[in-house]
């Protein structure tokens, strides 16, 4: 075998195209591009929401004129012209009464190219699905079991209209309108999404699930997710995302907030495959994402993530633990390759007494990427006997790209105990030739060194998840050793 | 079973070696021996098939064909194994996840389906228990925090589960104490069959007491310079390699 060089890399990332690029043909009907007043309020008005929501939407559009796009971020990217996107796109002719044999076989097919068939999700895997494409409800499945069990999982749009009480309540509060540039345009503009309430001490019995997907061109994707869990409840809350290929880029800024009342436990994992652009850098989808959990007394929020997707990634899923006693943890893979960029990580917030939190970050880059992990662990005065312990751990393939890390802490009660450990590896080429004398290929070396460093995070994800987010780690890093 | 003809090879425009020659046959063991820097095992590595080192002349062949133009895991799946001087880790994958996905690679180029999982146990707890390898161990990091025993020993249980036609053996018997030492010669006897052939790379005698070998080579300056029955092992002991460098520039 000749040696595999920068050059061969290069060769090969180039001709691999991305695995879920095309483009499904649905007819779709699009607002008019750019947003004012006007366009906050039509959205609203198509989704027939109360008066209610259309003022909470209108203040967080007052708010957002008024901020800057944040720049503190590790990312350097064309910024979008916010003038000239679409902000409501649905697919055409959908009625919250069908059932999934009446669904568009053109969208049916996508999903079966995506490797989503539904049937087969709901046979084998238990998992009710609420799919979202293009900003609204095309499938819900499985809300019988749920709602025997007074189990709420639906889109937020109906959630709106059937709970205005819950939404009403909660909306917000945990990401409030004016948070960020970003959240506050999702607040203004959002288009669905899912919304998730588990009565008092009920045990969600299935894992939840959500796919998402971008499929009009020029459409932004602004997705809303409120996930209450009531006291002494438990939920699981997949969430999974690819995106067709596309030449400008797609910008996607998601808010989820996660409230977790007393004793109250809410695993959200998420395996995120957006169009990373191509081999030279164009396109891609610019993911930027406010996630944020607040747990009450003995409450307990995970998040997980697989990102292996997107040109930009800008996300920092968060707890307040604002709760004695209640344990927020961040277990992350971050992916980047060729010339993407992720400026990913976490914030632990201590309030409570004896609240515990747990940061796993591993750092996967390649090609021309750049990966920066971000994270603050924040002790507050209140918090006493608060625990953190963060492991960040990178690893790097070739000589071209870059991995950072950025923790910060700031402690303000001394009682407080916090261990931060950082590692940064490199794929050794002794390390392939090892694997290829037992008779591994180097793909599949890098694929099982890869899997190994990720292990600690892939073992917190749900089975089916965990064996799509390894093939997912495989596909998005074949061919990059140098 | 190997036929080494007239090889050199070099690296980055160096030549290490210049000229070896070698024939292996089915159920032999060859032992070769020689200074530091003589080229052992840059051999080992050559005939593995790593990328680095090219060969400038010459060719090698198992069981008649050349290999050469072959890549490191296609000479892994005609059975040539390589037990490395310093094995590498590789953590959060276990030494069981490894071999199974070596083996399965191996069955999968030989256009057979992967090996059902309770052969493959039954595979792993006789192979352990031939290497005296207690099972937790196998759970572990792949040589991630091993003792220098414990790769050695981890290098030959890789053996015994791929069954190699041609087993060469880098220098295993290096960072050993006397019982590891044991284990493993054990192992490899056992695991010797009129079908297969070792070759033992080494500086010193001790592991050739434990692994008895047909025929020593000295290797010096990338060549095979004196060969003879496993006699000539002794004599190297006794005498040091001054003798046979002086023989060589005389």
């Amino acid at each position: 075998m000749s040696k595999y060089t920068e050059d061969d890399l290069r060769e090969e990332l180039k001709t691999k195209e991305y695995e879920y690029g095309f483009f499904t043909d649905i007819e779709s009907e699009t607002f008019p591009i750019g947003l004012n007043e006007d366009i906050v309020r039509a959205i609203s008005k198509k989704k027939d929401e109360p008066e209610w929501m259309t003022e909470w939407r209108l203040e967080a559009f007052k708010v957002w004129k008024e901020m800057d796009e944040p720049e503190w971020a590790n990312v350097h990217y064309q910024k979008p012209d916010f003038q000239s996107i679409a902000y409501y796109s649905a697919p055409v002719a959908v009625d919250p009464n069908k059932t999934l044999d009446d669904v568009d076989p053109d969208l049916l097919a996508m999903y079966k190219k995506l490797g989503i068939s539904i049937d087969e999700q709901k046979k084998m895997n238990n998992i009710a699905m609420d799919i979202v494409v293009d900003s609204v409800s095309v499938a819900t499945t499985f809300k019988k079991t749920l709602g025997e069990k007074g189990i709420i999982f639906m889109s937020i749009s109906e959630a709106i209209k059937e709970h205005p009480e819950l939404v009403r309540k909660h909306l917000g509060t945990v990401v409030p309108q004016k948070d960020n540039f970003y959240a506050a345009l999702n607040s203004a503009v959002f288009s669905d999404g899912s919304f998730c309430y588990i009565p008092k001490g009920v045990k969600c019995p299935m894992e939840l699930s959500t796919y998402f997907r971008i499929n009009q061109a020029g459409t932004g994707q602004f997705e809303r997710t409120l996930v209450i869990a009531d006291e002494g409840s438990y939920v699981s809350y997949l969430e999974g995302c690819t995106a067709p290929s596309r030449d400008e880029n797609q910008l996607h800024a998601a808010v989820v907030e996660l409230i977790a009342l007393d004793d109250a436990e809410i695993k959200y994992s998420t395996v995120q495959n957006w169009f990373p652009g191509n081999a030279e850098g164009k396109g891609g989808v610019y993911n930027f994402v406010t996630k944020r959990g607040l747990c009450e007394k003995n409450a307990k929020i995970s998040w997980t993530q697989v990102e292996t997707g997107s040109a930009v990634t800008w996300k920092y899923p968060s707890c307040v633990l604002k709760g004695d006693n209640s344990v927020g943890e961040f277990y992350s893979i971050a992916v980047t390759n060729n010339y993407q960029q992720a400026d990913t990580g976490t914030k632990m917030i201590h309030l409570g007494k004896n609240t515990k939190s747990t940061i796993i970050s591993k750092g996967i880059s390649a090609g021309k990427s750049q990966n920066s992990y971000r994270g603050l662990v924040q002790i507050n005065p209140r918090a006493e006997n608060a625990r953190n312990f963060s492991q960040c751990d990178s690893l790097l393939m070739g000589n071209e790209c870059g991995a950072h890390t950025f923790p910060y802490i700031e402690a303000k009660n001394k009682s407080a105990t916090i261990e931060h450990e950082a590692t940064t590896s490199k794929i050794g080429e002794d390390q392939i030739f090892y694997c290829n004398q037992r008779g591994i290929d180097t793909e599949k070396a890098i694929a099982l060194i890869v899997n190994g460093f990720s292990k600690e995070v892939l073992n917190k994800l749900p089975m089916e998840f965990a064996v799509e987010a390894q093939k997912l780690l495989e596909i998005s890093l074949e061919g990059s050793v140098g | 079973m190997l036929k080494i003809n007239n090889l050199h090879a070099s690296i980055e425009d160096k030549a290490i070696l210049k000229g070896i020659n070698l024939e292996v046959k089915p159920g032999e063991v060859h032992a070769i021996m020689g200074p530091n820097g003589s080229g052992k095992s840059t051999l080992a590595s050559v005939i593995a098939g790593k990328e680095e080192y090219e060969v400038t002349e010459g060719s090698i062949e198992l069981e008649n064909e050349d290999i050469e133009e072959l890549a490191a895991e296609e000479r892994a799946h005609k059975g040539i194994f390589l037990s490395f001087q310093y094995p590498v880790e590789i953590p959060g994958v276990s030494v069981t996840n490894f071999m199974k996905t070596a083996i399965n690679e191996t069955r999968k180029a030989k256009g057979l389906e992967d090996m059902p999982a309770k052969d493959m146990l039954k595979m792993i707890r006789d192979k352990s228990e031939l290497l005296e390898i207690d099972r937790k161990f196998l759970s572990r990091s792949l040589n991630e925090g091993f003792s220098g025993g414990e790769k050695k020993r981890n290098e030959i249980f890789q053996m015994a589960m791929l069954e190699p036609k041609l087993a060469i053996l880098d220098e295993t018997d290096s960072g050993l104490d006397i019982d590891a030492l044991r284990i493993v010669a054990n192992g490899v006897n056992k695991l010797k069959s009129k079908d297969n052939a070792v070759i033992v790379i080494t500086h010193y005698q001790r592991l050739l007491d434990h692994i008895v070998p047909d025929f020593v080579h000295v290797l010096y300056n990338g060549k095979i310079v004196k060969s003879g029955g496993k006699e000539l092992a002794h004599e190297l002991e006794a005498k040091g390699y001054d003798w046979i460098k002086e023989e060589v520039n005389a």
